[in-house]
């Protein structure tokens, strides 16, 4: 057996000793979690708060993985929160501390790692996840378990439907596919229009059938629905269907990463059309898109143009730390963790039940997506805006109210 | 030779007592299953059982690809594509079910399967339980169809063609999936209770995934089919059947030579891999309270190949072994805790194992000692540098596949089961020390 | 009549594309018997490897005049030899000690060493999670246009490039010395080192073949779609790998000019499926072509059976 051999299996074997060992004991100070059946009714109230020491509040979120930029985002937003919330003075006198956990976009590590701050970490409150994949894995936890959660940016309207335990930030998929439409139909006068989605992903299906239902009930005609998976990068086939067709605009609901290259692809096919989309558009690199973005339209959460102080502080500092233009995700995940530390001032104590309650009773909280009124299915109303892309950079449009 | 016949015949056990030995599984995965339910679960920290139930599944799916890749040889990349087909027949059966036996969508079940939110029945099964339980038994028949499907092909192709078909297959089913219509939710229930089952059944969805189902899956269900599992692939391996898989994997060309029907075993081998698999599906599926199928593609697959590779192929206490390993080791590197326990540990083995068996290997005690010694200092230097380690535990994860496969090509216990590392060696032809595929290694 | 020269052109296009990832699986598989799934990540390599080199050059960012074309083949040119660097230590470290190991054990050695590419490319101290521009380092511009169809400079080039590179890999293989040595080595290891041929040599040098290819591939693809790249993590990569791996296996794995054939076959099924038949089902084309050949004729297309022997 040569040298290296044997350093490779020794490293191997101990490696394996060490993940059993560490097995059994990974998680000591949490005693007598409910496991598979424990006692309580439903909607669960957690007793985690000790009443004393740091406040302490969790987030799972995609940090590695395919989708780690919208993870890395909303951490940054909340990350945020956090520090300025803590130079404040923390929350009910006391300090926060914030526990991030890396889910790697999987609905079953979701689980886990919910569970994981539950249980092991006694977190007060859960919040997450950008994907409703992953919040709907993370939510029946949280409803079961009695800990309060707060989605800072998952649009699906089942999220919240899990329970009384669940409420987000930001506005929800049927929503944003009617500001669309209604965007489309009446501020720019079209009646013809084509669609391009990814038949993959949860959010780009789901707002695009949001949008065609919304399109046609505007009076509108939806002459091609055209698809697009996860892999591909190559959107000429579709593109050269659509423009068989001509219609007047394309709506694109996807994210950025793919509607760059669509639009590129697009204006080299001589497809010179408006293009509309949603707040998955949102990032900074839309500046990748040069001008073939032009004369394009989406719907998001806010714009850093606004002119409300809460944003521009917000953009200011946000740059100061991350040298980054903040997008939406971060945005949310800010509103979501101040909305989250505002109930918590007002809740009768921290545990699970009454800080639910105080969170859902929430209204007029000044966030910097807007006023946010939580309603009776748990979902904000709120604003939306249609940002215009000028050379890759998103320039405020208009507001459409719900 | 009617005298042999008679002879053999007279060997083989009365037709009576196959009942018992069929039900045996049954009782034990129930003892088992009780056992966890009532004894270890409400004393366990809640991640620990998190975590217990999500190996279990895992344990599941890796012994169950342990009956194609390992015994029979031959190469499945599409258990995921298996474990999808089963997860959403379960699915649609106990959520549509609920609504239209009971009326909604809601957690229906006894003590068994409650999980601590909304009513139970207050008895330890309810109607919903036997929904579920039926539910998922239907999802591994359904998986197990697709398994046959599958297998077929196998007629004309062996080895990585056979590979890339499964992992076709697995994609297909994915790409399928994705374009079925879209759910009927909870808040609609009366108008799902009107519409026929055979429409109302395949609403799965689509790219949104199944979501919002009840979640019936505690530890109870899961050891219940993980013993059930394990009892039924060993004693596979045991029986004539399972003789002729391993005949199979050694040399394909002598077995059919000695008269064993190749097409037909290997058929066999992937129906059953797929019922398990389709029961795994279905306990994932009502474990999340959702099922999509674009979180179970090819990637699931490999996760699911890397557990039998790792155990050693054709071990199914390794396979059980490395599901539980590679369900905790991405959480241990989390927050990795202090190596040395781990380190004194295994030395410590070590010597007592070479003190036994009177065989010093002075090289690889220092060796180990060597790793521990610079693997503690590299977390105490990334602790106090400030780097965290969270975020490179898939790098580290990776780095470990293939340290592993280098240093230890035939898994953790090559073909042997646990209990037999100290014992005689090969005492049953399970049990013959070969490498699976040194035959059909690299060329010539 | 636009709508079918348009598809077929982008059909044959993003063939050519697929036909330069197939060589490096159809290489390492004819020499080595394994599908090197990292081969896919090393194609990511190439694209982003091909951006970072632009980058250290400052050129072709968005903007800026298109450099000369002696510059972008500089680009080219870094980009392969890093990409073979890489793909040299990987079969180097990760594959060599397990020559005589189970193919099982290396396939998943190859598992291993993809995640390992994906994530260590995801870290920000090398390509970040973030998705980058690409650079334009050739004319986009449209150079005439037939029958309505926009035939533009990166499509000639990357189709200009591909055959290049294929009649390169050809001659390499059925001209030269060393071609020979690989065709011996591929037949039967064993009785090549007999013959005198350094047979681990071989391998190391075909292995550099293959992900130089790989990594052409990457810069063409950078140059035909511009935009922006996503992070090595990223499930497209892996989807685009393994259809490329489909691409040798339809033409006949282990065969040079199967994969070509194999690559175009899949880039025409799929941009045809896409636009006659529906956009919904794209992936399934391909598997479902892959399935039905192996069915009817397992060894692909220009593949030669192989009958076991006892």
């Amino acid at each position: 057996m040569s040298a290296i051999q044997l350093i490779a299996r020794a490293a191997a074997v101990v490696m394996v000793g060490l993940s059993l060992v560490g097995c059994g004991k990974s998680e000591g100070g949490a005693g007598g979690g409910s496991g598979g059946g424990g006692k309580g009714a439903a909607g669960a109230s957690n007793t985690n708060d000790q009443g004393t020491g740091d406040i302490v509040i969790g987030h799972y979120a995609s940090l590695t993985g395919a989708e780690a930029t919208f993870g890395i985002s909303t951490d940054n937003g909340i990350k945020m929160a956090v520090a300025e919330r803590n130079q404040a003075g923390g929350v009910r006198g006391r300090p926060i501390r914030l526990i991030t956990y890396d889910n790697q976009g999987k609905p079953q590590e979701s689980q886990t790692v919910v569970t994981r701050l539950i249980e092991s970490d006694r977190v007060v409150a859960v919040l997450g996840e950008v994907a409703s994949s992953r919040s709907l894995a993370g939510a029946p936890i949280c409803q079961r378990k009695g800990v309060p959660m707060v989605s800072p940016s998952s649009t699906n309207p089942d999220v919240t439907s899990v329970g009384d335990m669940i409420s987000r930030v930001c506005f929800i998929d049927p929503f944003q596919g009617l500001v669309g439409a209604k965007f489309a139909r009446e501020n720019l006068g079209f009646t013809r229009g084509a669609t391009l989605y990814n038949r993959a992903q949860a959010y780009s299906a789901g707002l695009n059938s949001n949008f065609v239902e919304a399109f046609r009930t505007l009076g509108g005609q939806v002459l091609t629905e055209q698809a697009y998976s996860d892999g591909d990068n190559d959107f000429s086939a579709q593109l050269t269907a659509i423009r068989e067709r001509s219609p007047e605009f394309i709506y694109l609901p996807g994210y950025y990463t793919e509607v760059v290259n669509i639009a590129r692809q697009a204006r080299r096919l001589g497809i010179d059309i408006p293009l509309i989309g949603g707040d998955g558009w949102d990032s900074e690199e839309l500046k990748n898109a040069g001008d073939s973005l032009n004369n394009s339209y989406f719907s998001n959460h806010y714009s850093h143009e606004d002119t409300r102080p809460e944003v521009q502080d917000f953009v200011r500092r946000y740059r100061e730390v991350y040298q980054k233009i903040p997008d939406g995700l971060a945005a949310l995940g800010y509103d979501a963790a101040r909305l989250l530390f505002d109930a918590m001032e007002r809740a009768e104590s921290l545990h699970g039940r009454d800080l639910a309650s105080s969170i859902n009773s929430t209204t007029n909280f000044a966030g910097v997506t807007g006023m946010i009124s939580i309603d009776a299915n748990r979902n904000p109303t709120k604003d939306a805006v249609i940002l215009e892309v000028v050379n890759g950079q998103p320039k405020y449009k208009a507001t459409v109210r719900p | 030779m009617k005298t042999l016949i008679n002879q053999a015949r007279a060997l083989s056990p009365a037709a009576w007592s196959v009942i018992p030995r069929a039900l045996w599984p049954v009782a034990a995965g129930l003892a088992v299953a009780v056992l966890m339910h009532a004894v270890v679960g409400p004393n366990v920290p809640g991640f620990t059982a998190k975590m217990m139930l999500v190996a279990g599944i895992n344990i599941i799916l890796a012994v169950s690809l342990t009956v194609v890749n390992g015994f029979t040889g031959q190469f499945s990349m599409g258990h995921a594509g298996f474990m999808a087909v089963g997860g959403y027949v379960a699915a649609s059966i106990t959520y549509y079910g609920s609504i239209k036996f009971f009326g909604s969508a809601d957690f229906a079940g006894g003590a068994l399967s409650w999980t601590g939110s909304g009513p139970h029945g207050g008895g330890p099964l309810g109607k919903g339980d036997l929904l579920f339980m039926g539910s998922c038994l239907v999802g591994g028949l359904a998986a197990a169809g697709a398994g046959y499907i599958v297998g077929l092909p196998s007629l004309r192709l062996r080895g990585d063609y056979l590979a890339i078909v499964t992992l076709g297959f697995g994609e297909i089913v994915r790409v399928l999936l994705q374009g079925t219509p879209d759910q009927v939710q909870p808040w609609r229930a009366a108008e799902a209770a009107e519409t026929p089952w055979y429409s109302l059944m395949l609403k799965l969805g689509g790219p949104k995934g199944f979501n919002l189902l009840p979640t019936y899956t505690t530890l109870f269900w899961v050891y219940l089919f993980v013993t059930i599992t394990l009892i039924v692939c060993y004693r596979l391996k045991n029986s004539s059947t399972g003789r002729a898989f391993l005949s199979i994997r050694e040399d394909e060309i002598a077995s059919q030579a000695m008269g064993v029907d190749v097409t037909r075993y290997k058929v066999r081998a992937f129906v059953i891999a797929s019922f398990f698999a389709g029961t795994a599906g279905g306990l994932y599926a009502m474990d999340i309270g959702a099922i999509s199928a674009s979180d179970l593609g090819f990637l699931k697959s490999f996760e699911c190949i890397i557990m039998v590779v790792l155990g050693g192929m054709g071990s199914i206490s390794g396979a059980t072994l490395a599901a539980i390993i590679l369900t905790a080791l991405p959480e241990i590197l989390r927050e990795l805790p202090p190596v040395w326990p781990a380190g004194l540990a295994l030395l410590a083995v070590m010597a007592v194992v070479q003190g036994a068996h009177r065989r010093w290997h002075p090289r690889s005690l220092v060796v180990v000692a060597a790793v521990t010694l610079v693997a503690e200092l590299g977390r105490r230097y990334c602790a106090s540098q400030g780097i965290n380690l969270a975020e490179y535990r898939m790098i580290l994860y990776a780095l470990l596949l293939i340290v592993m496969m280098i240093s230890r090509p035939q898994g953790l216990l090559g073909v042997r089961e646990v209990w037999e590392i100290f014992g005689r060696r090969a005492r049953r032809p399970g049990a013959v020390a070969s490498p699976p595929g040194a035959s059909s290694g690299v060329s010539p | 009549m636009t709508q079918f020269l348009q598809t077929l052109f982008d059909g044959v296009t993003v063939g050519c594309l697929y036909a330069l990832i197939a060589l490096g699986y159809t290489m390492v598989y004819g020499i080595l018997k394994f599908i090197n799934f990292a081969h896919s990540d090393v194609f990511a390599l190439g694209v982003w490897m091909s951006i970072t080199i632009a980058g250290w050059m400052g050129i072709g960012a968005a903007g800026q005049p298109t450099p000369p074309l002696y510059l972008a083949l500089l680009v080219l040119l870094g980009t392969m030899v890093t990409c073979g660097a890489v793909g040299f230590t990987v079969e180097r470290l990760a594959y060599r000690p397990l020559r005589r190991a189970p193919r099982l054990n290396v396939l998943i050695t190859a598992i291993g060493v993809s995640l390992l590419l994906q994530n260590l490319g995801q870290r920000p101290f090398m390509f970040g999670p973030y998705p980058r521009s690409l650079p334009t380092l050739v004319e986009s511009g449209t150079l005439f246009t037939v029958m309505g169809v926009p035939v533009r400079v990166s499509d000639v080039a990357v189709i200009g490039m591909a055959l290049v590179l294929m009649t390169a890999l050809q001659i390499l293989i059925f001209r030269t010395k060393f071609g020979s040595a690989m065709r011996a080595v591929s037949f039967n290891t064993r009785t090549a080192s007999l013959m005198g041929i350094n047979a681990d040599r071989v391998i190391s040098i075909t292995f550099i073949v293959g992900t130089m290819l790989a990594a052409a591939a990457g810069f063409l693809y950078g140059m035909k779609y511009g935009g922006q790249a996503k992070q090595t993590a990223d499930s497209m990569w892996v989807m685009l790998g393994l259809k490329a791996f489909v691409a040798a296996v339809v033409g006949g794995i282990g065969n040079v000019r199967g994969a070509v054939l194999g690559g175009l076959l899949i880039g025409l099924i799929e941009f045809f499926g896409v636009a006659y038949l529906s956009s919904q089902y794209r992936d399934a084309y391909v598997f479902a072509i892959l399935i039905a050949v192996l069915l009817l004729r397992p060894e692909g297309v220009l593949g030669r059976a192989t009958v076991e022997k006892v």
